[in-house]
């Protein structure tokens, strides 16, 4: 085949330059060959590719430009605003109450979160006391919604990898999760669970039983998990070894969360700075040491142990006590009492009509998100709406690291670093 | 772009022929001359009455009087193509219809498409912000016809949760069959409206998907009753003055 | 949080600090000091953002978390943007503001590195977003462009002036009158 090639034209060997290359195909690194080809004087021209918006394997609409030298990511771009709905200009226009269902809906997996940053940072400004029965409510929906959001995380990044089936086991747990969602509130996502002073009502009869069989189920559906995915000899050579960052480089870019907890770094505000009675349980945080996707794949898979821990805890310590704060000025009277009393009657007549103020001031408290730091930012004048309400969403930061990960690795670490980073487009674009 | 709402199938502009035609029970049609006058049920009387070559036509455009066009639009509303497109917090609602426990594959639609050049159902679930809507019309326009649009969710339903500056409903830009109410819908919900859009495909294949578009003169198959109709006009091309995506 | 007193000594510190740069007027760096809740809160001049940061991160106050803007709309001067700093060996928070009018909404990028020290790289997107929404320019940020709005969209959304915006609710009264309504 050699000696009938000729390449056009000119005066040539009987081989031209681009099947003599082909031929001599070398297995050498990447670097290696690049520094090849400067020796000898080829032209490698560097390719932009564009990862649209509608891609199946960026989680939402992320847009990646990618700069690629062969296979190899030489710079990336990402281009967000796909799905930016103006929540925090919404939230500006609607009373204290009224905002929680708008924030909400913020980081679409961790709506319970969002929704305790802003409560949080709502009873801080106003100084309203959470009952201890409310706090151990939201711990447990809390960490329900870290798991359930690790799920999803697990069977889409699994999905991207190639492994179609964890993908249905992940969601079989995750319906045991909304059913118990359901019970609680009524709905399966952004249920307004939440409110400032507690919790909306308190939970249901059958909701400790059913509580009780997930948390005697939820660590063997880890164990399966973790048996199909750990020693994977795909799983390995995808996500061991690659695109690590070391921490102080995440901690200039900002990264919390997981991802810097991959890196060696144990930095976690549920044990740092406890809010909302989480000093009461013992829980261990999963650290890793290299900060490869390996590490955050591991890290997150541990942190469902770690959760369903908690879970064990604050059931059983559970205490009695009102679900929501006693002050009538903040939270609506219990229905029984409006017929009876004259100031239930007014203070739920300007509740629902003008909702309550809270004295001005600004303030930012930061939680611990599944993703990392959340911290919700809210500033009143002292009216009923807030002056301005702005959550920083861990994905948003934690994208700045993306490229600084997938410098000189290839592109399907490209794929596997973007599914380990988790990123929530609702929570980046708000 | 320019915003035509217009209700589905009953056009309120005039047809290629000038008729001005409401929407009529198939089978009133087909058995329509038989009651005549008083005898016909009120709401089923026409302002003007369709005679001769216009009532053929109408038949022949609308209603499913061959076994070849039953099989297709049986075969094509039991194996919708949808497009694995999520954009928000109603792609977790779609992510659990396709889980174990509401098991889309139950119905055959399990087969979320990548590329829009392969699928024909668009499901928009989640908040359609402006820097996606062009996208989105692109997205659209890819994929083969018939195609249809499911709009999830009260976000792109209407505006949903968020009446501000950076949403757009989707019905500005994208012709939808089917609005899902919910924010977010269940994934029954889900189920009700794809298998409401299958029940539609089933009785009426392109649900006046041609007067909607102005493409009279695109047909691919045309029945041998105006077929020298069609040699004479020019096929329509989309709405003039719009284009597809910014 | 470093408590009241500990605020104040650190805004000591860092004025006698800018008095002792300023080779012209002397301007003082910090303009207030707020115990709030709790919480400290500096409020400094504009000009001095990045040594303020620095010094700051001198004193422990090494990680950035996040860069925020605010529109106090009646009252002038109306932009202001935070800055939310944490020290993680203390667990110590603290927050920086300073305050732009509208007219003279400039300030200098913390995000790249400059003669006077290193930058704070997290500072990147976040400083994008306000300026994106609130319209505040960073001058010396490399690459300067709105990240949530389609790029060549006008106004600044975030402001207290600019309009919520979005779609008439279509209600039988005034479907006729809606624009885009079928009849």
């Amino acid at each position: 085949m050699t000696a009938s090639e000729e390449s056009g034209g000119t005066s040539a060997p009987t081989m031209s330059e681009y099947r003599r290359r082909e031929q001599s195909v070398t297995l050498a690194p990447v670097d290696e060959q690049l520094a090849e080809g400067a020796e000898r004087d080829t032209h490698d021209e560097l390719l932009t590719l564009n990862f649209g918006p509608h891609h199946p394997a960026t989680h939402g609409v992320l847009r990646l430009l990618v700069t690629l030298q062969g296979e190899v990511v030489r710079d990336i771009k990402p281009i967000i605003g796909y799905v930016h709905t103006g929540i925090e200009k919404t939230a500006e226009d609607k009373s204290y109450w009224k905002v929680i269902p708008v924030i909400e809906r913020m980081d679409y997996l961790a709506y319970y979160f969002n929704a305790m940053a802003y409560c949080a940072a709502v009873e801080a400004l106003a100084e309203v006391e959470v009952p201890p029965r409310a706090q151990y409510l939201r711990v447990i929906h809390l960490e329900l919604n870290r798991i359930a959001s690790h799920l999803i995380w697990l069977g889409t990044s699994a999905l991207d990898l190639g492994a179609v089936s964890i993908f249905l086991y992940c969601l079989r747990e995750r319906e045991l999760i909304l059913d118990l969602f359901e019970m609680s509130s009524g709905a399966r996502m952004h249920t307004r669970y939440f409110q400032v002073g507690g919790v909306i009502e308190d939970i249901p009869r059958g909701f400790e039983a059913r509580l009780r069989e997930f948390i005697e189920v939820m660590p063997g559906r880890a164990d399966e998990y973790g048996a199909i995915l750990n020693s994977n000899e795909i799983i390995l050579q995808r996500l061991r070894g690659t695109c690590p960052l070391d921490a102080d480089t995440l901690l200039s870019l900002g990264v919390t969360g997981p991802l810097l907890r991959a890196a060696g770094h144990p930095w976690d505000l549920r044990k740092a700075d406890p809010y909302s009675s989480y000093e009461h349980f013992d829980f261990k945080i999963p650290v890793g040491t290299t900060g490869d996707n390996y590490d955050r794949y591991a890290v997150r898979l541990a942190e469902i142990y770690e959760s369903v821990k908690i879970l064990e805890q604050a059931l059983d310590g559970l205490p009695e006590g009102p679900h929501i704060t006693e002050d009538r000025k903040i939270a609506l009277p219990p229905r029984h009492e409006l017929a009876t009393s004259m100031e239930a009657l007014i203070h739920h007549f300007k509740l629902v009509t003008e909702g309550f103020r809270v004295p001005p001031g600004e303030i930012y408290l930061p939680i611990e998100s599944p993703r990392g730091e959340l911290g919700c930012y809210v500033r009143s004048d002292g009216s009923s709406k807030p002056a301005r309400v702005h959550m920083r969403d861990p994905s948003f930061v934690n994208l700045q690291a993306l490229s600084h990960m997938v410098k000189g690795s290839y592109i399907a670490d490209l794929i596997a670093t973007v599914a380990m980073l988790d990123p929530i487009l609702g929570g980046i674009d708000r | 772009m320019e915003v035509k709402r217009e209700p589905l199938g009953a056009g309120a502009s005039a047809d290629a022929s000038g008729l001005r035609v409401r929407e009529m029970g198939s089978w009133q049609l087909l058995r329509g001359a038989q009651l005549e006058g008083a005898n016909r049920p009120g709401h089923l009387r026409t302002e003007e009455e369709l005679v001769g070559d216009d009532l053929e036509r109408y038949v022949h455009e609308r209603v499913l009087t061959t076994t070849l066009d039953k099989t297709v639009a049986w075969a094509r509303s039991n194996s919708f193509f949808p497009l694995a497109f999520g954009l928000a917090c109603c792609a977790m609602e779609q992510f659990h219809a396709a889980g174990p426990r509401m098991d889309i594959a139950r119905f055959g639609y399990e087969a979320f498409r990548a590329s829009p050049r392969q699928a024909d159902l668009i499901i928009l679930a989640g908040r359609v912000s402006i820097k996606m809507a062009p996208i989105i019309r692109r997205l659209y326009d890819q994929m083969l016809e018939p195609k249809w649009a499911i709009s999830m969710g009260a976000c792109c339903s209407s505006m949903g949760v968020f009446n501000n500056y950076a949403l757009v409903p989707a019905d500005k830009f994208l012709p939808i069959d089917v609005y899902i109410p919910g924010c977010p819908p269940r994934p029954e919900a889900l189920m009700h409206g794809v298998l409401k859009l299958r029940k539609m495909v089933q009785d009426d294949p392109d649900m006046g998907w041609r007067e909607r578009y102005d493409a009279r003169g695109t047909e691919e198959v045309v029945p041998e009753a105006f077929a020298e109709q069609r040699a004479g006009a020019e096929p329509r091309r989309a709405p003039e003055g719009e284009e597809a995506g910014a | 949080m470093p408590d009241a007193t500990g605020l104040e000594l650190i805004a000591r510190d860092l004025r006698a600090a800018a008095a002792a740069d300023a080779t012209d007027a002397p301007s003082s760096a910090v303009v207030e000091t707020i115990f709030f809740r709790g919480r400290a809160t500096l409020v400094v001049e504009s000009a001095h953002i990045r040594t303020v940061l620095a010094s700051l991160r001198e004193r422990g106050y090494s990680f950035l978390c996040s860069v925020h803007g605010v529109d106090h709309y009646p009252h002038e001067p109306r932009l202001g943007v935070c800055y939310e700093l944490l020290d993680m060996r203390t667990v110590d928070r603290i927050t920086v503001k300073l305050l732009l009018g509208s007219d003279a909404a400039e300030v200098d990028s913390v995000y790249p590195d400059g003669e006077d020290g290193r930058g704070w790289p997290t500072a990147n997107h976040q400083e994008r977003e306000v300026y994106d929404m609130f319209g505040v320019v960073f001058r010396g940020h490399p690459d300067l462009r709105r990240i949530l709005m389609p790029e060549d969209y006008e106004g600044h959304p975030l402001r207290r002036d600019f309009p919520i915006g979005g779609e008439p609710v279509i209600f039988t009264y005034n479907e006729h009158t809606t624009l885009g309504s079928a009849q």
